[in-house]
């Protein structure tokens, strides 16, 4: 074999808490042969130095709140032959899609000291509003396995094994006892994308939907099991509006 | 006849036989099936109260060793893990490569608990991997040396059904030895040998020979559980039923309240559906192959070319059930349901078939006339 050039591979930031990127940082043991496979050629908070684009993997990290954000995109999906989102705010605008609930500009008076400063769109938006996106990779912040299998998939050209189940699947798997039948503890995986190995329940938690609704999600169903176990409207309010709110919101829109 | 301090002498011999021996234990507020170092670490005084999506821990007014039904694990979580690794290749030069296939670990098992209900689970899935055109070799291996110690049940849970079912309380066949606790009197236990194996294995322990009226108590016990189940169910021509009813109004009703979360098909010791991912390391020198418990709850489980066979929650309910209920009796000759009750239990909106199914058999002329 003759040694090939090797693919560019390019990650991105819009609004977002840099979590996401960090879970690649994270992949410590991975990322020598990472290296050794790909030119990581624009990647800001691993290195100032880089490479001009076009290029074959764009990892977009954040979603569209600005102005600036709508056109940036557009640039990096021309540039990218591959554009896959990671995370809850690029895949369905984060935490700050609260504001797409509210008046913006409520919000900014009460935080900004100088609001005249701020320059937002009215909303939070995912990537996928904008542009066409390759793949989506849930999670708040995403799985540093399933990035892994992503990007190796990638790489050798098929499809990325990332199931879209239930979180309970994991959890049964996983042989944890059920919070939500043992213990009373409300639990939002049985509507959960599956995707972090049911952590929270292994920990004695309910699931707090940190990876969106999952392929078919009965929230109404799930909701009436919360008012059993005690939750009132505002609660279940609470539940669903965090990191995946607008996904969520969707999801009990359509139930 | 032994006593209650003789259940550590037979932890104590299984081990010294090579056996890797589990049972049940409390662990997180339930009974889960673990490793055992000693009887005492049996959920010794202990019950549990379960109801549709409702399980809870009690303290016995006993110093029962068995006095609790089946909780969420069941034997399957080792004769047919979660996950297994199918094979493992490496690129060895070019255009080769060294495939390793690693043996099923932990085996041979001894199981101490095993409840009639799941022995007939045992037997299903044996039915399924063993008997078949392909024998599957991973459990073949787990399944082959393992020892099992049954126990007949005397204190039913809110979601037993087994009478309804034909598989309990008592254990019949398929163990290699059987005990029977019994509280009223003297704490002592009944044993009952199996198999030439379990023979050997009492020699080890400190025992008395039965006496009438140890089997008169034993027979009471288990007669009382199979007076007090938590749930019944009618099976008369319930695979026909099942098969006259494809377009009944409750599979609506009962999707609505369906999270297709696959909680039931994970916890049910005779659902056996997997799915098959290969892995690659990221420069593409290694592959793995591996298996994972998969469900009929999925959407992927009936993709074919294309899309789902099975997009909605109705069809895919309606797939378990007419699966477990109805064409199982085609597939393998029997029933797929032993009437544990776990789906009942660890369903976490409660659907309880037993309910379903009498639903769809007490409206079925409505649904006819409709047609
Ligand atoms: S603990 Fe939560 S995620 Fe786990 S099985 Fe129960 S409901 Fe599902
Ligand atoms: S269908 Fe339900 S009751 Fe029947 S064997 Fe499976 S888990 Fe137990
Ligand atoms: S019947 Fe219950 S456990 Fe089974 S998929 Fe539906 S909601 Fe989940």
């Amino acid at each position: 074999m003759t040694p090939a050039k090797k693919p560019k591979l390019a990650v991105w930031k819009f609004s977002s808490c840099d979590g996401c990127q960090l879970s690649l940082l994270d992949c410590e043991d991975e990322l020598l042969a990472l290296a050794g496979e790909v030119e990581i050629a624009y990647f800001l908070e691993a290195s100032r130095a880089t490479v001009k684009g076009p290029y074959d993997l764009s990892l977009v990290e954040g979603s569209v709140t600005t102005a600036d954000d709508v056109e940036r995109i557009r640039r990096v999906r021309q540039m990218s032959r591959k554009l896959v989102t990671i995370g809850a705010c690029a895949t369905a605008g984060g935490i700050q899609a609260l504001k797409n609930f509210a008046d913006v500009g409520d919000f900014i008076s009460i935080v900004y000291a100088t609001p005249e400063y701020v320059s937002t769109l009215a909303t939070s938006t995912p990537i996928s509003a904008h542009v066409p996106v390759d793949f989506e990779l849930h999670g708040c912040p995403i799985d540093k396995r399933q990035l892994l299998e992503v990007m190796t998939s990638f790489l050798h050209g098929r499809r990325p094994q990332i199931s879209s189940t239930s979180v309970c699947t994991e959890c049964k798997r996983r042989g944890t006892v059920c919070v939500m039948v043992a213990h009373g503890t409300p639990c939002l995986g049985p509507v959960t994308h599956a995707g972090c190995g049911a952590l929270c329940p292994a920990y004695d938690r309910g699931c707090y939907g940190c990876f969106g609704p999952m392929e078919t999600p009965n929230t109404p169903s799930l909701t009436r099991q919360l008012h059993v176990l005690g939750m009132g409207d505002r609660g279940v309010e609470r539940v669903f509006r965090t990191f995946n709110v607008e996904a969520f919101e969707e999801a009990r829109r359509d139930g | 006849m032994i006593g209650p301090e003789a259940l550590d002498d037979l932890v104590a011999a299984l081990k010294g036989r090579g056996f890797r021996v589990l049972g049940p234990t409390v662990r997180d507020g339930a009974i889960v099936y673990d490793d055992l170092e000693s009887a005492g670490e049996l959920p010794i005084g202990w019950t549990d109260r379960q109801e549709p999506g409702s399980y809870r821990l009690d303290r016995r007014d006993d110093e029962a060793r068995f006095g609790y039904a089946v909780g969420p694990h069941s034997w399957k979580q080792f004769l047919f893990p979660a996950r297994i690794s199918f094979w493992q290749a490496r690129r060895v030069d070019e255009g080769g490569f060294e495939v390793r296939e690693p043996p099923p670990e932990g085996a041979p098992f001894a199981f101490i608990g095993v409840r009639s209900c799941e022995l007939h689970g045992i037997a299903i899935q044996d039915r399924v991997f063993l008997e078949g055109r392909h024998v599957d070799r991973d459990y073949e291996a787990r399944r082959r040396d393992a020892f099992l110690v049954a126990v007949n049940c005397f204190e039913p849970g809110g979601t037993c059904f087994c009478v309804s079912m034909g598989t309990g309380p008592k254990a019949e066949a398929g163990y290699d030895l059987a005990l029977t606790e019994i509280l009223d009197g003297e704490h002592r236990f009944l044993v009952q040998v199996g198999s030439e194996r379990g023979a050997e294995v009492l020699r080890d322990l400190p025992r008395r020979d039965a006496e009438t009226l140890d089997l008169q108590a034993a027979g009471a016990a288990v007669e009382g559980a199979a007076a007090r189940m938590g749930r019944s169910l009618d099976t008369t021509d319930l695979r026909d039923l099942l098969a006259r009813n494809l377009e009944h109004e409750r599979w609506d009703e009962v999707a609505s309240r369906c999270l297709t979360c696959g909680n039931c098909t994970m916890v049910c010791p005779t659902c056996f559906c997997t799915s098959i991912e290969d892995h690659t390391s990221l420069a593409g020198d290694e592959a793995e192959r591996v298996r994972l418990w998969d469900s009929c709850y999925s959407v992927d489980h009936s993709y074919i070319h294309g899309g789902s066979v099975r997009p909605s929650g109705r069809s895919r309910y309606r797939q378990w059930l007419t699966h477990k209920f109805g064409t199982w009796h085609d597939q393998f000759g029997t029933s797929g349901c032993i009437g544990c009750g776990r789906c009942i239990t660890w369903c976490p909106v409660g659907i309880d078939v037993t309910e379903e199914l009498a639903a769809i058999r007490a409206t079925e002329e409505v649904s006819d006339a409709n047609d």
